[in-house]
């Protein structure tokens, strides 16, 4: 399990190959790869400044990792959430999951980032042609969480 | 009781503060935000009744109900917005 917040970039094809180095019954590998978009709200974005609690936000990953592991068959998981100030086009964010098979694999792979959007202490400053602004939760965030619930 | 309070993304720039050292005589999260409520401006705004904000004591999330250690680390933050 490898869990990092960090300024600088990643590269999903060193993360995924790492995972599977020196091991064979890896069957499939699901990853998400979350980028800065230009444009948000009606506004252009120029850039992004992320913010994170530090400590709490490691406490948080990891508990949605060990969830995620409780609740599927995975082999191995790598989140990692990039801070500091981003550009259109720049990666934010990756979750990477291995598992036997490729349902477990898609399927802890978006529970992990539904969590991660509502749970983890990160927060977003939009640098617009109106000026700066905190991005503002959404509550599609907060159903796409909820949708893993178990009656 | 002694706390040390965390703010965060527009929470810290509307209280012009990141963290302070606060001699707390309540016994609830709840009755923390309304002792900071009671300074008034940004305070009042901002953690009025209705507004969204979370409260995290030692660094997990807490319902206001939640009782507040002593020494506690008390954090008051927006709704998240990664990923």
């Amino acid at each position: 399990m490898k869990i990092v917040v960090q300024s600088e970039p990643f590269d999903l094809g060193a993360e995924v190959d790492a995972m599977r180095a020196g091991r064979t019954d890896i069957g499939a590998i699901a990853s998400f790869v979350g980028l800065a978009r230009d444009m948000n709200a009606g506004s252009g974005v120029a850039a992004m400044t992320l913010e994170h609690y530090p400590g709490m936000t490691e406490k948080a990953l990891a508990r949605l990792v060990d969830d995620a592991n409780a609740r599927w068959a995975l082999l191995d998981i790598t989140v990692i959430h990039r801070i500091g100030r981003l550009l259109p086009g720049d990666p934010i964010v990756l979750v990477a999951v291995a598992s036997p098979h490729r349902g477990e694999a898609f399927a802890a792979c978006e529970f992990i980032k539904d969590f991660l959007k509502t749970q983890a202490p990160f927060w977003k400053k939009e640098e617009t042609p109106e000026g700066t602004r905190w991005v503002e939760a959404r509550a599609s965030d907060d159903a796409a969480a909820a949708r893993w619930s178990r009656d | 009781m002694t706390l040390r309070i965390i703010y965060f993304a527009r929470l810290r720039e509307r209280f012009g503060m990141a963290e302070e050292s606060l001699d707390f005589a309540g016994v609830t999260a709840a009755d923390l935000v309304a002792a900071l409520q009671v300074r008034g401006g940004a305070w009042a705004e901002e953690l009025a009744a209705g507004r969204a904000f979370r409260v995290a004591v030692n660094q997990d999330i807490v319902a206001l109900d939640a009782a507040l250690p002593d020494g506690a680390e008390v954090a008051i933050f927006p709704p998240v917005t990664g990923g």
